[in-house]
């Protein structure tokens, strides 16, 4: 027995199918030959341009991103000429990037965290090995004066070798020597052009003097055989490592003193018995190693600590005060009996026009402690560190940011006051209220529930502000008992950028793992203030 | 002295009310003396800095004294630095804006549309995704995106470090996030109707997006074509590591490193270099003001 629900359901999918098929016919008829060749020329440019990678790749035989790309190279055909998946081919081209750049760096700032990538600790072990051996080179007492015409082809130098045996062989810094046949030689037996090539003049030599003597030209694929090089660009002498590396058994050997550094596989570096380290090393997964030297030792959690509360500190104190300015010129300017309120407006907004990285950096300039106006001009002379006391550089950023950030939250708030209907206030008159109960009771309430997503997006804002806390006082005064780069005024994103990025000894994997602390903190505020708000609800 | 007015006739009325200082003060004065030093308050950096780019060969020290002197010296000197291409970074800035904007805007408003107009799977969940994206700002995984384009330099240096195009697709990575929930709100003010008529006239979805809805919502395409530049003029983390070639560098990562080199020897030519800065993305924002003002408030005030 047939049920009459199903009937009716069967009946819907039917009509269904049969309008999807018409929506589909007249898409086709309505796309004309035009738009065709305009979506097959792009694809088509899309493609050449994943072909060309994907044979980069295949060349260095870099599988991972070679599938990765291959993968991407043919969702995106597969999109475009289906005909189906409308929204897909419209989210596309963003998603890739969002994926790619956003939220793919997110993870791999996850894996960075847990390695010692860094100064010293930046390539694989064998470019580590290489590397090393290069670094220790000292020139053989005896060795064979190699005849030498120096090439270069695509702007990079090769060697053209004539060995004593009168053998020919070219070679460059990645390309050990091999034997050529082709090459032109000269009376006296030295090999002077190889086609393809050009043959630098002496006066290009002594041009890039510099460059070509940083040259060294491995003899074989086995680094310990020594490399060649040149002190005048006409001779070339064989250069042999006091460090020789033993492949069986992983260590490395200095010749001069008979050290042997083994591998133990936890720094990722070559570390002799007495606890001496080579350097470079490479980048190996050291665990929770970064996290335990960030919670673990007290030079560093110490100053994370207040960096972490001055984070926030920061950031809320920014929130209020410019908010609470920005109310307050609000309401003052939200009275229409007032005069050039227009020209007080667009006055009042020109530090929100003006570019905020120069502000800070025009902000440094007035209240630098010896020359700058504030000092010399309002305070006549006198010597007050804006920038360099502790709590008086904590006083200047957030003054700063004040002027950076209350145009923004008095457009924000006059905004929201106009579209509060005059009614309301006028109702609360006629019962009595009196204007400052007509405003707390009636009108701020409102106005908090209208601007409340704009405060919390503006405090996670202010949490990353880098470009104010770095242009005006650079995380300064500097911490000198700290056992990184930090200062009093830091926050958290600058101490990641101070870690990673400044000065000689940078550290990625610390820094990463900085980086994971704050993705957390900033995971939790979004998470407690949109329960609070609830503006995820309004989602339609 | 005040006139009394007749008390004898009730016919007359005042045409002007006689002016009362307290009463005046009490009611807008004191408004227009709040406003009075708001303007010295918020005017006075720029007028600072003005003055300062106006008096060659200038310190910090000669900044304090405002428009004691007014030559454009300064101006001159700034293009003829040898160590700093300041015209490279002024065309680097605006071509990396430039682009910048106008891809976001492009590829936000494809996203806004399918999310406005289209119902398919997954389209809640990426709409919260869009909103929450907000909250983690590209400069949070700074290092992994100096290692991911340091790799990818090894394989492809065109789009690697040192790279304009690495930048710029870099910043692309925040396109969606930004400033698309903005336009979706606005998207969603257009009504559906139009696109029927279209449709049953025979338009394709193409046809319907490029000249009829991108049209239809021109404001809200200035207000975060604008609000990117801005954004990505000021922005100064991931382009002081992805460029390193002076050459190739924006104003924002080259400003900041003339001025930390010679901060106050050389004030002058910094203020120069700050005023020209900031005149284009004034000018834009003064010209554009009436539309960003509603596109600021439409996240919240609907």
């Amino acid at each position: 027995m047939t049920n009459p629900g199903t009937e009716r359901d069967e009946a819907q999918v039917r009509e269904s199918k049969r309008s999807r098929q018409a929506a589909r016919i007249a898409e086709a008829a309505s796309a004309g030959v035009r738009t065709l060749l305009v979506k097959i020329f792009l694809l088509a440019i899309v493609d050449a341009i994943s072909v060309y990678a994907l044979f980069v790749l295949l060349l260095r035989s870099d599988w991972a991103v070679f599938g990765a790309v291959l993968l991407v190279t043919l969702i995106v055909n597969w999109i475009y000429f289906s005909k189906q998946k409308l929204p897909a081919k419209y989210l596309t081209p963003g998603l890739i990037f969002l994926l790619i750049f956003q939220i793919f760096v997110v993870g791999y700032s996850g894996y960075i965290a847990f390695t010692n990538y860094g100064t010293g600790h930046n390539s694989t072990k064998q470019d580590a090995i290489t590397a090393l051996i290069v670094s220790s080179q000292q020139r053989v007492p005896d060795s064979a004066t190699y005849q030498l015409t120096v090439l270069e082809q695509l702007g990079s130098y090769s060697f053209l070798v004539t060995e004593p045996d009168g053998t020919v062989s070219l070679g460059g810094t990645d390309a050990p020597l091999r034997p050529v046949t082709d090459a032109t030689v000269d009376d006296t037996g030295k090999a002077v052009a190889l086609p393809g090539y050009t043959s630098l003049k002496f006066n290009d030599i002594v041009a890039n003097q510099e460059r070509i003597a940083a040259l060294s030209v491995p003899l074989s694929d086995d680094p310990n055989d020594g490399t060649l090089r040149t002190p005048d660009g006409s001779k070339a002498y064989l250069y042999l490592s006091d460090l020789v590396y033993d492949e069986a058994a992983g260590t490395m050997t200095d010749t001069r003193t008979d050290t042997a550094y083994t591998d133990n596989g936890k720094t990722g570096s070559f570390v002799a018995a007495d606890g001496t380290e080579l350097l470079p090393g490479w980048k190996v997964e050291v665990g929770l190693a970064n996290f335990a030297k960030a919670f673990g030792s007290e030079s560093i959690r110490g100053p994370l600590i207040s960096v972490t509360l001055w984070t926030f500190a920061f950031a809320f104190l920014s929130v209020l005060t410019t908010f609470g300015l920005g109310l307050f010129l609000a309401i003052v300017f939200n009275d229409l009996r007032m005069r050039g309120r227009n020209v007080y407006r667009v006055v009042l907004i020109l530090p929100y026009a003006f570019p905020a990285f120069l502000s800070a950096l025009v902000w440094a300039g007035m209240l630098n402690p010896q020359f700058g106006f504030v000092n010399q001009v309002l305070f006549g002379g006198a010597d007050i560190p804006w920038l360099t006391n502790e709590w008086l550089a904590k006083f200047s950023i957030i003054f700063v940011n004040l002027w950076l950030g209350f145009p923004y939250m008095f457009l924000v708030c006059t905004g929201a006051l106009q579209s509060i209907p005059d009614e309301i206030q006028e109702a609360a008159t006629v019962d009595g209220a009196r204007p400052f109960q007509v405003f707390r009771l009636i009108k701020l309430p409102l106005l908090l529930v209208s601007v409340a997503p704009l405060l919390i997006s503006s405090f996670a804002f202010n949490f990353n502000n880098f470009n104010l806390i770095y242009m005006l006082t650079n995380g300064g005064p500097r911490d000198v008992t700290a056992g990184v780069n930090v200062g009093a005024t830091d926050i958290l994103i600058s101490l990641v950028y101070k870690v990673a990025f400044v000065g000689a000894n940078r550290d990625y994997g610390l820094a990463s793992a900085f980086s994971i602390i704050i993705f957390l903190l900033v995971a939790l505020v979004s998470v407690i203030s949109f329960k609070q708000t609830k503006a995820l609800e309004e989602l339609n | 002295m005040r006139i009394a007015a007749p008390e004898t006739s009730d016919l007359y009325i005042p045409t002007k009310r006689p002016f009362h200082f307290g009463r005046w003060f009490s009611r807008t004065g004191w408004r227009h003396l709040v406003g009075a030093i708001m303007v010295v308050f918020s005017a006075f950096p720029l007028l600072y800095v003005l003055s300062a780019s106006l008096h060659p060969g200038g310190t910090l020290i000669t900044a304090n004294g405002l428009f004691s002197q007014v030559d454009l010296g300064s101006y001159q000197t700034l293009f003829n630095l040898p160590q700093q291409p300041y015209a490279a970074w002024y065309g680097n800035t605006l071509l990396i804006g430039g682009i910048t904007s106008l891809c976001t805007v492009f590829l936000g408003a494809l996203a806004a549309y399918s999310f406005s107009r289209m119902r398919f799977v997954g389209r809640r969940p990426g709409l919260l995704m869009l909103v929450l994206v907000q909250m983690f700002p590209q400069l949070l995984a700074v290092v992994a995106i100096f290692l991911l384009l340091n790799g990818i330099s090894d394989i492809f240096p065109a789009i690697g470090l040192d790279s304009q195009v690495g930048l710029i697709m870099v910043y692309l990575g925040g396109a969606l996030g930004v400033n698309t929930y903005l336009m979706y709100g606005f998207f969603n003010t257009v009504p559906a109707s139009i696109d029927e008529a279209a449709k049953i006239d025979g338009a394709g979805h193409a046809r319907i997006f490029f000249t009829i809805i991108l049209r239809l919502v021109a404001p809200i395409l200035a207000v975060v074509g604008l609000l990117s530049f801005v954004g990505t003029t000021n922005e100064f983390v991931i382009a002081s590591i992805v460029l390193i070639t002076p050459e190739k560098q924006t104003l924002a990562v080259g400003l900041y490193q003339f001025v930390s080199q010679e901060f106050s020897s050389n004030y002058s030519v910094f203020a120069a270099g700050a005023v020209l800065a900031a005149l284009p993305v004034m000018a834009l924002f003064l010209w554009l003001q009436k539309y960003i003002v509603g596109g600021l408030t439409a996240g919240s005030v609907k």
